[in-house]
């Protein structure tokens, strides 16, 4: 159950990129696995590069995250704000399948692991590993640092200020392109540090992204659309289901209880379930 | 009347030459062609009546293609039906599921209905996974007595494609039916602006509900054939989350909204990524040009092929529709 909850913040930091793209720009990210399956990657290179503790490698993913945030967002989305819905999500879509088209013909769709283990702690009758411990720390600090960045610096307050009126912050003198550019290049490093994060935890293929990005929906949608801190929230909550559950039935079902869920929240909280707490 | 207009005589030919093609010389590898190019047809037209038609993007259409097939297994290989009849009785259960279904989601507008589809797919699919009628995860196979009852596998294998055609052509004649009708006008209005429609007294969530379920029809019944003509039948391949999403760039390919476009579109993709995947070089790309294809038409021809050939040669609007 504990080890839902370490696992449920990683999920809310992948969660995280997909909402603040989302709120800020009003464009749903299909890139989203396609990065995070990145994500694993950068990891996997870096670390057979390097082979040093893999948890200050997530830095240079970051850096790279961002970089690939500022190539994607010129390359597809820059052109579509403003058009309808249908067009940045075929757009962002594309892109998600070029990346997973490259990565299928270098990696194959073969697994690969990061080998690296943290020492594990022991609790009484319990033992947690390390790189669990380790990840989960890591995507709450990623997440503080989120926070810290939005509310307290300049490029951040800017952020909030184009998400919540883009016309009104393009008055006060911000350059709108250039906080867009900005927020989307986040919210892909985001993605890709989340990645990287799994990456050290379980094994992966270039496809398992898909699976991390419906539970990133998922995350987002229970947290409302565009509320980043919400998503770390129900990041652990989700994690914190799939804990508890598992012990009474088959691993099999959880994927049908959590879409159904899924479903089930968009259709009756369509602004998520801590609308009411936040609003 | 939808005899006046040429798109109806257009299908008709294109469905004649499609079952003339094969049969003259019994040529089987071409009738295997064929009828995945009638399938992405069959997808890429029933999508359009949502996407085109509606405006509203349906990432798990291929949920109807694979639960039409699912049932109409089970009706073949336990209860040993007729395969017409179990064709048809998967088509119409499917489309009450999407009916039921629809009124749930389709209460949802634009990107978050989008979200909800993918999310019904994978909760369907992995339903199905753990589903023991239907085989779990390792599916559904066909004893051979099944096509005996048709007159053996050869004559069942031709009656398939000839249904499959069947299907493709009444696809694209429900397209034009439904698009010169006033139930396709009242679509139209939701796709263009949904609040406007509801204040002209469109009914948009019955709208809504109704194409949602009309479309699931005819990929349903075409799914009951094609895993009839494959003999088996398994989670992974009855819910290809990538055929679905094949079928959203076929349409763009084509040009949504447009029947001819939505059939060109499947035509022309399925022939594409066919001879992309037969050359060696070029296979494991399959998707990153289908991808960057898909990116060129959402960016700088956003109404697909026929768009194009609108502004082109402008009295083609008359025509092709």
């Amino acid at each position: 159950m504990i080890d839902g909850l370490m696992i449920g913040a990683v999920y809310g930091l992948a969660a995280m990129g997909l909402s603040l793209i989302w709120g800020v720009m009003d464009v749903i990210n299909l890139t989203h696995g396609a990065v995070i399956a990145l994500g694993m990657f950068a990891m996997y290179i870096f670390f057979s590069a390097f082979a040093i503790n893999a948890y200050v490698l997530l830095l240079p993913v970051l850096a790279a995250g961002l970089v690939l945030g500022v190539l994607v967002y010129w390359m597809a989305v820059h052109w579509v704000i403003g058009r309808s819905q249908l067009s940045s999500l075929l757009s962002t879509f594309a892109v998600n399948m070029m990346i997973i088209g490259i990565g299928t013909a270098i990696w194959s769709t073969s697994p690969y692991n990061v080998n690296f283990s943290l020492p594990g702690l022991t609790l009484g009758a319990y033992t947690f590993t390390g790189n669990h411990i380790a990840a989960s720390i890591a995507a709450v600090v990623i997440a503080l640092a989120l926070e810290m960045f939005l509310y307290h610096t300049r490029p951040g307050k800017a952020i909030r200020a184009v998400a919540d009126n883009r016309e009104a912050a393009e008055l006060m003198g911000i350059s709108s392109t250039m906080v867009l550019t900005l927020a989307f290049a986040i919210g892909i490093a985001l993605a890709a540090a989340s990645g990287a994060l799994v990456s050290t935890l379980f094994p992966f293929t270039i496809l398992s992204g898909a699976g991390y990005q419906m539970k990133s929906f998922v995350v987002t949608v229970l947290a409302g659309l565009g509320k980043p801190f919400g998503a770390l929230v129900a990041g652990v909550l989700l994690g914190l289901l799939e804990g508890v559950v598992t012990p009474f039935i088959a691993v099999s079902w959880i994927p049908m209880i959590e879409f159904g869920l899924f479903v089930v929240v968009l259709v009756a909280f369509p602004k998520g379930i801590f609308a009411r707490a936040t609003a | 009347m939808i005899l006046r207009r040429p798109v109806f005589w257009l299908t008709l030919v294109f469905a004649a030459l499609m079952i003339w093609l094969p049969v003259t010389g019994n040529r089987v590898a071409l009738r295997e062609d064929l009828v995945l190019v009638a399938i992405a047809i069959i997808l890429a037209s029933n999508l359009n009546l949502m996407i085109g038609y509606t405006g509203y993007v349906n990432f798990g259409h291929i949920v109807f293609y694979g639960l039409g097939g699912y049932v109409g297994l089970y009706l073949v290989t336990v209860r040993h039906w007729n395969l017409i009849w179990a064709a048809v009785v998967a088509g119409v259960t499917v489309s009450f599921f999407a009916l039921a279904l629809g009124l749930g989601i389709l209460r949802l507008r634009g990107a978050y209905f989008a979200l909800a589809t993918i999310g019904v797919l994978l909760a369907v699919q992995s339903f199905v996974e753990n589903f023991d009628p239907w085989g779990r995860s390792t599916g559904m196979y066909i004893d051979f007595d099944a096509y005996q009852r048709l007159g053996g596998a050869r004559h069942a294998l031709w009656l398939t494609y000839f249904l499959v055609i069947g299907v493709m052509a009444l696809s694209m004649l429900l397209s034009l039916a439904i698009k010169t009708s006033k139930f396709g006008l009242g679509l139209f209005a939701i796709r263009e602006d949904e609040d406007a429609a509801v204040v002209l007294g469109v009914n948009t969530t019955m709208f809504k509900a109704v194409i949602y379920s009309v479309s699931a029809f005819l990929p349903a019944v075409a799914g009951a054939l094609m895993f009839y003509k494959n003999g088996m039948i398994d989670p992974s391949s009855a819910f290809e989350f990538m055929l679905s999403l094949e079928g959203i760039v076929m349409l763009m390919l084509g040009g949504k909204g447009t029947v001819v476009g939505a059939a060109l579109g499947g035509g022309l993709y399925e022939k594409l990524r066919s001879s992309l995947l037969t050359t060696p070089k070029l296979s494991n790309f399959q998707l990153v040009i289908a991808g960057g294809l898909l990116l060129l038409v959402v960016l700088f021809a956003p109404d697909g092929f026929v768009g194009w050939l609108y502004r082109l040669v402008p009295r083609t609007r008359k025509v092709l529709e």
